[in-house]
């Protein structure tokens, strides 16, 4: 300021200095005073939504631990359900027809999936109209809800064209096609995120387009897939709503199989009719079956999310 | 290669009299064209789903609509398809649906939306690092627990404070909102903070070089700038909440019921088709038929959701990357 003001001949600088001041003058008025509460309180109602967000989601794991902290013993595991005597009911049957679902939506969704992000981002062709409306019908696919899946399943898989009768395979065909749009766009993605030049590199090389891919896009994109791979897994575990569509009985008593046409069952499915009864006792079980399919899940999120940031590569 | 092509290209004599190289691939490489055709089927499987989802719905919708009237399924009051005489008017089980989404929506817009101006905006980046994965990894809670946690924990929480709330206990409509909200927050969240967050730092700083504060670059700036992209989360948000099955059936009841009063219970689409549905009923009962017709009216809402969500996404992709 001293300096400024030491040049008197510049009518210019007076002007500027002038200026200056007067926004200064004003910064430092009340204008700015309400400025600054109005901000702390903005961010305060930040800070307080984030929180009541994370504690809500959180309420969710702890309450369902508190509740079914009773009921957590290794009888949930290896009894069967039982309507009688809630105290020795367990999810045996239901959590290996768990198992035996997702191993069936592993087995039809991890090639499905690449195939068809491999082929729409290295082979299609986003001027044509067919590759633009895949793109399209795989984006609405993914937002489809998924008791849309469980009509599709009893309409096309369990009766109609496939005819398959209510048997596990059936569910497992259903929740394959429920996660396979997000299993196609977390692969692209991965896919996109190879940068042009290693393609080029190994085109110029000599390897065929086909090479490239297996030897060098797929290798690099394999953290993405695995994680996308890995949260379409953990949602089909969680899925309840298609498997009442497409059989999945709950009081089923003996160990399932992928054609046994005797009724299968599914652990959300278990939860689901254990919690929708008004004895307390089965609602204990109701919540420690959701701590077993929160465990699995969370740890399963968990690992897929630190494994995408983990590699997430820079080139 | 095969050894011809290699002589072809490298031990070319005088200019003048070496051979035209044959700028043909050596092998007509059959096992590309194939792989390229089975990823191309992968790819097609999808376009399969979708035929396969509306041929499914529509084939029994139409055996619907030839027994009951389209303008009494839409226009309808009474919901009562499996008493006799049966109602098939669907706005009870619509309004249903559309209530507990609008009170998720209201729980859940404001709540997501200001964690995302924070993440976005105001979290440094070492709290954005936890932070956004942890909303991430609680995003893949299944429905199916959200809604035990509506119906043992919320509900019996909120009745004694709130009556009006709860008025069938332990159902209500805007219980089944307050645990939708709880499902779609980190939607809404995460996608609108990687709106946010792709705005230009240039636009930023240019607020900011005029005097602006944090909290008005934050509104007036970054927020209207990331419109597309946070509507479309809005919009995905809200195709979800339509969809969801298990905490409408868990938390707000089966009585189809013609209001939008939070305290009240009522049946929406998903709940009818996922208490229906569960029974070995027959096909080609009307009550088969109304399954279908329910499951294509709601795809048509969530379609259209869907769409306007996926244009949005678009227009912001391509303003800002």
């Amino acid at each position: 300021m001293a300096s400024l003001s030491g040049q008197p001949g510049s009518g210019r600088v007076r002007f500027a200095t002038d200026g200056a001041r007067a926004v200064t003058a004003e910064m430092l008025s009340e204008q700015p005073r309400r400025d600054l509460v109005k901000g702390t309180i903005f961010f305060a109602l930040l800070l307080l939504a984030l929180t009541v967000a994370l504690v809500g989601l959180a309420a969710i794991i702890i309450q369902a631990a508190v509740n079914g902290a009773p009921a957590i013993s290794p009888t949930l595991f290896t009894n069967g359900p039982s309507t009688i005597n809630p105290s020795e009911a367990g999810f045996r049957p239901a959590l290996i027809g768990t198992i035996y679902l997702i191993l069936g939506v592993i087995v039809l969704v991890v090639p499905l999936g690449v195939g068809a992000a491999v082929y729409l981002e290295e082979y299609g062709d986003r001027e044509k109209w067919w590759n633009r409306t895949i793109e399209l019908n795989v984006q609405n696919l993914a937002g489809v809800p998924s008791i849309i899946y469980g009509i599709l399943g009893l309409a096309f898989i369990v009766r109609g064209p496939l005819d398959l009768g209510f048997i596990l395979a059936a569910g497992s065909l259903t929740l394959a096609l429920l996660v396979l749009p997000t299993v196609i766009l977390a692969a692209r993605e991965a896919i996109r995120a190879v940068p042009p030049s290693i393609r080029e590199g190994s085109l110029a090389l000599g390897a065929t387009q086909w090479q490239t891919i297996r030897r060098q896009v797929l290798p690099a994109a394999i953290p993405g897939v695995v994680t996308g791979v890995i949260l379409a897994i953990s949602r089909a575990i969680g899925e309840t709503a298609p498997l009442l569509l497409v059989g999945a009985a709950t009081f089923v008593t003996f160990n399932p199989t992928f054609l046994g046409d005797n009724g299968y069952s599914a652990l959300p499915v278990l939860i689901f009719n254990y919690a929708s009864r008004p004895q307390d006792e089965f609602r204990v079980l109701a919540s420690a079956g959701v701590v077993v399919m929160l465990v699995v899940l969370l740890a399963m999120n968990s690992f897929a999310i630190w494994l995408r940031n983990r590699y997430e590569q820079q080139w | 290669m095969a050894t011809g092509d290699i002589r072809a290209f490298g031990t070319g004599g005088p200019a003048g009299r070496r051979p035209v190289p044959s700028l043909e691939a050596p092998s007509p490489r059959y096992g590309e064209k194939a792989i390229r055709g089975l990823l191309a089927l992968c790819a097609l499987l999808s376009v399969l789903t979708t035929t396969a989802i509306v041929v499914s719905l529509l084939l029994p919708t139409l055996d619907f609509l030839a027994e009951v009237p389209i303008g009494e399924f839409l226009f309808g009051t009474t919901w009562a398809p499996t008493f006799t005489p049966a109602d098939f008017g669907v706005l009870p089980i619509l309004v249903g649906t559309l209530s507990t989404s609008l009170w998720g929506m209201l729980v859940a817009v404001p709540i997501g939306l200001a964690s995302a101006i924070f993440l976005s905006e105001y979290a440094s980046p070492r709290t954005r690092k936890v932070i956004k994965p942890v909303l991430e990894v609680l995003a893949g809670i299944p429905t199916v627990a959200i809604g035990i946690f509506g119906l043992i924990f919320l509900s019996p929480l909120i009745e004694p404070i709130l009556p009006f709330m709860v008025k069938v206990p332990p159902f209500s409509a805007g219980i089944a909102g307050i645990a939708i909200g709880l499902m779609i927050v980190p939607i809404i969240a995460s996608i609108s903070d990687d709106s946010m967050r792709s705005v230009p730092q240039g636009l930023r700083e240019a607020a900011y070089g005029l005097g602006a504060t944090r909290m008005k670059v934050a509104t007036r700036v970054v927020f209207p700038a990331a419109i597309s992209g946070i509507i479309a989360s809005l919009v995905l948000a809200g195709s979800r909440a339509v969809g969801e099955t298990m905490i409408v059936l868990l938390v707000a009841g089966a009585s189809p019921n013609l209001t939008f009063d939070p305290g009240s219970s009522v049946q929406t689409m998903t709940a009818f088709i996922g208490t229906t549905a569960t029974g070995d009923i027959s096909t080609g009962t009307i009550t088969y038929d109304t399954i279908f017709a329910v499951g294509a009216l709601l795809f048509a809402i969530t379609l259209v959701l869907n769409l306007f969500a996926i244009r949005m996404v678009r227009k912001y992709r391509e303003v800002y990357e």
